[in-house]
């Protein structure tokens, strides 16, 4: 079992769908058991037996397990589908390995773990005998993960090589024989797991000694937001709040730590003005807002910096300029009688170009064209330009590099030592730890009771991540 | 094969690819005259010579154009907003109704207001035909293809309703035709003895109102905004659905102008043949033109040349005028083609 280690962006994904050939290299050859292997096909890939777990999978929801599976193992043209051989196969596969689901339920009807469990048997299914998977722990509770790394350990036991990609130094210490460490798209190093520790790995990862960020002491101030019990509607698949109680004050960062899925969205999209409350009450600066949108936030001052950059926070294929000024565009600054100020909407793009240091064209360039460091730097530059008094940060340095992050960083740090109230939400806990003074773990929609910093050991804080309550304190 | 984005493409590019288009569909009509046994250089030679060889050909394009412009914008500000109004023929003849029920006398006005009025009412019929498809998109998520493509069908139902009925001239024996406007609702023509007429003149002043609220407005930014990323565009706090509606409006609204033009600059009354696909025509004009609505005014007179010029042709040359119907088919494969390869890199491997 290899683990493949590294930074968010460090490269570990595209070099495992280089391995799969969904990308194609620009130079340099694949091989496995000995034959070098086509660039940029998947197919050759499968059939030289290799099987990849994807972070976000690729299952059809409204098909059974079974057909899942099966999907693209049937010859195109054959009359019949059986059915019965290939569950019989299945079951057996589940069997073996403990990977417990029933192969005629619908995908749409499964959990996050079964699904997983579904890419795991769609690998076994084809016969693969080197399995990659990618981040696989990243949308578990700790409970499905003891049971994955069980069900991988029987893998190896049976010959099976496994490529296991993480950035989690203590997933990585329990489970791998052997861990490669990349950084910044090269090899950093690679050691027996057996002979290093978590301290030369980490080290190895960042490339240098890991300095966290001075966090002076600052008095935190009265509550600029505050939500009393706050459920939301349910949407789709997501997790919505149940009973939310939270309160921001000034010069405070409140972290909200928790594995993806149980109510962060729910959580961002109340603060962002996309999502309303079903009941319960939200205050902000002491005003109840009688019509919660995008609009009413940004009035009152919240700057909301989205999770997903490329889909939400930014239009990709319209330029910096008119992405800068998307937020306040009706002002009188940018707007006049219904006509666009563009003079001064490129004022403002280059003033956050020159303050944010962001490296690009100019305003006129396609914000698509930017890198993803770059792109934040520039929603964070349309966020945090009017002095917001409430900042919502959604994951703000997912898939950054290191300078990226410590830019990032530095800025909220900057707007909490200025008296911002500052909502962290991020599944790096890591993160968490370094920058809030408070805590608090979402875990199904609910929140635990905050902790101060270093209140809360990391295991009891992953306790919570898990869905078991506190006992009462 | 795999696509990769590429870099904003320079103006360069950005013309010479349309150019390529209509060089790939000349190509390819050659092909078909060739099939057809005549040569396609003499034929192609009296295409041109059809649309544009005299004064009195170049007024016949240009006076084809002209609905073809209205149409193209109508589709061209949609598409920006990526509401995909297919409905444009339906919305030509809702304008094309209001001008007869309003221009046969109805209303006893001189024409300096008349006109007006009967343009304005024109255009809010077509507003209003797109408004219902824009909603129902907007509230349940319908989608607007279906609908604006399928209202087509509805309308040209509904008009052979009308004038079987309360629009048939009682004067027509029998055919199934309205009265003729009455002479304060007629466009005025440029040139006597010409056929083209003051619709040319709002058509290229539309097009010029429609780049402006493209390229300076508030409005015009949302549209793009929406157009682009609707999910970030709702993000940032702009009113996406009321976007919708409000360029569902004018979309509508302007293939409805198209119609008024048509029967009060050209035709004189209303017939089912108003409209050989006019609004169909749009779509390819608005994708030739790249959406750019100054551009539309260039792609539907280059349309509206092939219709003409491939009439004038097939009545020497013996070659079929539907080579016309081909070409601009043609014209929009390799055009959305053409996009496609502006914006991405094909790499073979």
């Amino acid at each position: 079992m290899v683990a493949l280690l590294g930074e968010n962006g460090a490269g570990k994904t595209t070099l495992m769908n280089i391995l799969f050939g969904h990308y194609v290299a620009d130079d340099g050859t694949v091989e496995a058991f000995g034959t070098e292997l086509p660039p940029g096909d998947p197919r050759a890939a499968l059939d030289a037996g290799i099987g990849m777990v994807h972070q976000h999978f690729t299952l059809a929801d409204n098909m059974t397990v079974l057909e899942n599976i099966a999907l693209g193992t049937e010859p195109l043209f054959a009359p019949r589908f059986r059915r019965e051989a290939a569950r019989q196969k299945i079951r057996k596969l589940s069997a073996d390995f403990g990977l417990e689901v029933h192969p005629d339920s619908l995908v749409s009807a499964l959990t996050v773990g079964e699904r997983q469990r579904v890419e795991i048997l769609k690998a076994l299914y084809r016969d693969a005998r080197i399995l990659i998977l990618d981040e696989p722990t990243a949308v578990l509770t700790p409970l499905e993960t003891d049971a994955l790394f069980s069900t991988l350990r029987k893998l190896v036991a049976e010959g099976l090589s496994i490529i296991f990609i993480s950035h989690k130094l203590n997933e990585v210490m329990a489970i791998s024989d052997r861990v490669v460490v990349l950084r910044a798209g090269k090899v950093a190093g690679e050691r027996r797991t057996a002979e290093t520790d978590r301290k030369a790995l980490a080290a190895l990862m960042v490339g240098q000694d890991l300095v966290p960020p001075p966090v002076p002491p600052v008095v935190t101030g009265p509550a600029l937001l505050i939500m009393e019990n706050v459920s939301t509607p349910r949407r789709g698949t997501g997790t919505p709040l149940s009973g939310v109680t939270l309160s921001l004050h000034s010069g405070e960062i409140t972290g909200v730590a928790g594995v993806s899925g149980n109510g962060q969205a729910a959580l961002a999209g109340l603060l962002s003005g996309l999502e309303t409350p079903q009941s319960g009450s939200m205050a902000v600066q002491g005003h109840a807002p009688d019509n919660w949108s995008p609009v009413a936030a940004l009035e009152a001052g919240i700057a909301r910096i989205p999770e997903d950059r490329h889909a939400v926070g930014a239009i990709a294929d319209m330029s910096v300029m008119e992405n800068v000024i998307s937020e306040r565009y009706r002002t009188p600054r940018f707007s006049k009688h219904g006509f666009m100020d563009w003079k001064a909407a490129r004022n403002f793009a280059e003033e956050i170009i020159r303050d944010y240091d962001v490296k690009c064209p100019g305003p006129d360039a396609r914000i698509r064209l930017l890198s993803g460091g770059n792109m934040q730097k520039l929603i964070l530059g349309r966020a945090l330009d009017p002095e917001p008094v409430i900042i919502l940060a959604n994951q703000p340095t997912r898939g950054l590099d290191v300078g990226a992050i410590a830019y990032v960083h530095g800025r909220l740090l900057e707007a909490r030592a200025r008296g911002a109230a500052v909502l962290l939400i991020s599944e790096d806990l890591d993160e968490i730890l370094t920058l809030a003074d408070r805590t608090v773990v979402i875990s199904g929609g609910r929140l635990s009771v905050p902790s101060a910093r270093g209140e809360r050991t990391v295991r009891e804080l992953g306790e919570l991540m898990a869905g078991h309550a506190e006992a009462a304190a | 094969m795999r696509l990769e984005p590429k870099p904003a493409p320079s103006l360069a590019t950005t013309l010479l690819f349309p150019v390529g288009a209509v060089a790939v569909t000349v190509l390819v009509a050659s092909l078909l005259v060739l099939a057809a046994g005549a040569n396609p250089l003499s034929v192609f030679g009296l295409v041109l010579k059809g649309a544009a060889g005299s004064q009195f050909a170049l007024m016949e394009t240009l006076t084809r154009a002209t609905p073809l412009i209205f149409t193209g914008l109508a589709v061209a500000v949609a598409f920006r907003a990526k509401l995909w109004n297919i409905g444009a023929e339906a919305q030509l003849y809702a304008g094309a109704i209001l001008t007869v029920v309003l221009g046969t006398g109805a209303l006893p006005l001189p024409a300096i207001v008349l006109l007006p009025l009967i343009a304005i009412f024109a255009a809010l019929a077509g507003a209003m035909l797109l408004l219902g498809p824009a909603v129902l998109k907007v509230r349940f998520g319908v989608d607007e293809v279906v609908t604006t493509l399928l209202l087509n069908f509805v309308m040209i139902l509904f008009v052979s309703m009308l004038l079987e009925g309360v629009l048939k001239d009682p004067t027509g024996l029998g055919w199934p035709q309205s009265q003729k406007l009455i002479a304060e609702a007629r466009l005025p023509r440029i040139v006597t003895g010409r056929r083209l007429h003051y619709g040319f003149v709002l058509a290229l002043v539309s097009a010029l109102a429609v780049w402006i609220v493209m390229k300076k407005t508030t409005l015009g930014y949302e549209m793009r905004a929406v157009g682009h990323n609707p999910e970030a565009a709702r993000f940032s706090g702009m009113p996406v659905n009321r976007i919708l509606l409000k360029t569902a409006l004018i979309s509508g609204g302007l293939a409805a102008l198209g119609g008024f033009s048509e029967v009060a600059g050209l035709k004189g009354n209303l017939t089912l043949d108003l409209s050989p696909g006019f609004g169909y025509s749009g779509i390819v004009v608005a994708m030739l033109a790249m959406l750019n609505p100054l551009g539309v005014v260039v792609a539907a007179i280059f349309v509206a040349g092939i219709f003409v010029g491939a009439d004038a042709m097939s009545r020497t040359a013996g070659v079929p005028s539907y080579i016309a119907n081909v070409m601009v088919a043609t014209a929009l494969l390799t055009m959305v083609t053409a996009i496609m390869l502006m914006r991405f890199r094909v790499r073979w491997r």
